[in-house]
């Protein structure tokens, strides 16, 4: 019927939204990651299974990253701050939610760019005042979308893609961490 | 057991409300003989489960039941919680409504051709049952209520006594539906320091272009959607009630107005740690869905007002700005400071079917319903949310379903003594 490619199977995603309603069991999942310390504060993170749908299930290849500081932290960069990491969540996260929208919304996209900021005071993290926190003190995201739409249109789509964003809930609520050793 | 003196009814309608007096008027109707039950008195929730200064979010001039209405001299205002018993008081007398008072139902079950009401006067067995019992029986309270430090005192709307006064000191308001900035409004005046926790909500102004923002509901057509023409029913029916207030002056409530209050908006209440309440970092993004929402609702109302021109006499259209963010909302609070003595959960109600002992509730202890047609032949349910309609839920929205759904169970009455009859002649074969 509707004729936009966003290139999102959108009636899949709905037609699983029905399947789990009736089965939430199946919508339970784990995701994984498993991380080997390298040097210094370089780390390699891989990913490569998860379960899910009732059964362990895997990604076509495994994926590796690699977790730095930079230079200026008197480390020698050989990938990215962990917490750069979460821009990359939240960036990828929002924008999965934007063709997904756009999709159900019959809303073609031509283009969407994210621009993610997230303000740290390293005071924090330095332990030069107990009153910083450790992580962001904001994060701000910003979209240029260029689609057959309404601002309107391209406002709602933002709200809707953050009302249904995985990242944005970890981010903006606080969730329970238990770190152990094995 | 056998002994015991069981009645018999053709119907029994469970609640004496508007919504079951409705229900009692279109049986009397098509004849249909019935008894209303009622735990207490007729309009019981309006007289015991409601807080001294609500008044209806519904002008007089549309609060409205079958064959009867508002015939005082401020068809502009909203009634007060007495009034509203006055007005279904009225009603129930002029429809002459079978109702028993203090009768209240222990158990609902099925029978061969029918249901057993088990109520604490005696046994009625019927063939067709109408639940009107209402949507909100229990204030639901979060399960992170738990976390809270004991010092804090926890009430729900329902403590209508223990909301009169409030210790000293500040208080925190969980919801922003129309109870919660109602509730939050109304402490600020008293002069708490009121702090609201906002998580998705419904914003609307009282009036728009002049004219009670209800009236464009109801004149639009917006609050004749029905149940099998919306997108997503499930969101419909859970949608928080509208950010109204109904006041002599009309008056908005929406956030901006309270914030004006000197009211602190925070995001939802996402969890109690530590004794600290924890407050979602979304709140910039509830706020535009709100926004976003009503723009789009008085969008369908201008397009419905130049379609249908009435563009000449209503007033020209009006925007509203947007809900405005706090420089930086707080994420967090300290229960134990002695700063905050209070919570008020206004984070919604549910109904109560305790005593219901016939398998229709799913898997949320929701009631599975097609319209008010009950999943169990010859049950049906009045005054739900988004029951056919969007205005299922006001009291003038209650005839049109309640007409409907007695249609049904006339219908179901019709068939169900046809079978009886091909029974008994298979039987006598």
């Amino acid at each position: 019927m509707t004729t936009v490619t966003n290139g999102v199977n959108v009636q899949a995603l709905l037609d699983a939204r029905e399947v789990l309603r009736g089965a939430p069991e199946a919508a339970q999942f784990t995701w994984r990651a498993s991380s080997t310390w390298q040097n210094g504060v370089h780390s390699r993170t891989t990913i490569q299974n998860f379960f899910g749908l009732g059964q362990e299930q895997n990604h076509k290849t495994e994926a590796v990253f690699d977790a730095d500081h930079p230079e200026v932290f008197a480390a020698e960069d050989n990938g990215i701050t962990p917490i750069e990491y979460l821009l990359v969540g939240l960036a990828s996260c929002l924008t999965a939610g934007v063709a997904s929208v756009a999709q159900n919304r019959g809303i073609q996209l031509r283009s969407v760019q994210a621009t993610v900021e997230g303000q740290h005071d390293i005071r924090g993290i330095l332990g030069v005042d107990s009153d910083v926190r450790n992580g962001f003190n904001d994060v701000k995201v910003t979209f240029s979308i260029d689609a057959d739409a309404s601002p309107e249109e391209i406002e709602a789509l933002v709200a809707q893609s953050q009302k249904r964003s995985a990242v944005f809930d970890a981010l903006t609520n606080p969730t329970n961490v238990t770190v152990e050793v094995a | 057991m056998a002994d015991r003196a069981v009645e018999r009814a053709t119907a029994v309608v469970i609640g004496a409300g508007h919504a079951g007096l409705a229900a009692s008027h279109f049986l009397s109707a098509r004849s249909i003989d019935h008894v209303v039950l009622e735990r207490g008195q007729v309009a019981n929730s309006w007289r015991t489960e409601r807080w001294d200064s609500l008044r209806l979010l519904t002008p007089n001039w549309l609060s409205r039941l079958p064959g009867h209405r508002y015939q005082g001299p401020d068809p502009d205002g909203y009634m007060t919680m007495p009034e509203v018993v006055d007005f279904i008081e009225q009603f129930a007398v002029s429809v002459r409504a079978p109702v028993r008072t203090d009768t209240t139902v222990q158990r609902l079950s099925r029978t061969d051709d029918g249901y057993r009401v088990a109520t604490d006067q005696g046994l009625l067995d019927c063939r067709a049952v109408i639940l009107a019992t209402g949507a909100c029986n229990v204030p639901v309270v979060p399960p992170l209520s738990e976390g809270v430090p004991s010092g804090i005192r926890q009430l729900t709307p329902f403590d209508h006594g223990e909301l009169r006064e409030l210790p000293e000191g500040g208080v925190l308001v969980v919801g922003a539906s129309a109870t919660g900035v109602q509730l939050a409004a109304e402490f600020r005046r008293r002069g708490h320091p009121v702090t609201l926790c906002v998580g998705e909500h419904v914003r609307l102004p009282r009036t728009y272009r002049g004219r009670d923002v209800l009236w464009w509901m109801a004149e639009s057509g917006v609050w004749d959607q029905r149940y099998d023409e919306l997108d997503d029913l499930t969101r419909a029916r859970r949608l928080p009630s509208p950010q109204l207030v109904g006041t002599p002056e009309r008056t908005t409530l929406d956030l901006n107005v309270l914030r004006s209050m000197g009211v602190e908006t925070v995001g939802r209440l996402a969890g109690v740690r530590d004794g600290r309440a924890l407050f979602s970092g979304g709140l910039r993004n509830v706020f535009a869905l709100a926004d976003l929402k009503m723009r789009r609702l008085l969008d369908t109302f201008d397009q419905w007002a130049r379609e249908h021109r009435h563009d000449d006499e209503i007033d020209a259209p009006e925007r509203f700005p947007a809900t405005s963010v706090p420089e930086s909302a707080r994420l967090q609070l300290d229960l134990g400071s002695g700063d905050f003595r209070t919570i008020v959960w206004a984070t919604g109600f549910r109904p109560d079917y305790r005593w219901l002992d016939v398998p229709v509730l799913d898997a949320k202890g929701q009631l599975r319903h097609e319209g008010g047609v009950v999943d169990s032949p010859g049950l049906y349910a009045l005054g739900l949310p988004v029951l056919r309609r969007r205005k299922s839920t006001f009291i003038h929205g209650i005839e049109d379903d309640a007409r409907e759904v007695v249609d049904h169970l006339t219908r179901y009455l019709g068939h169900g003594a046809r079978h009886r009859i091909r029974d008994d002649a298979c039987c006598s074969r």
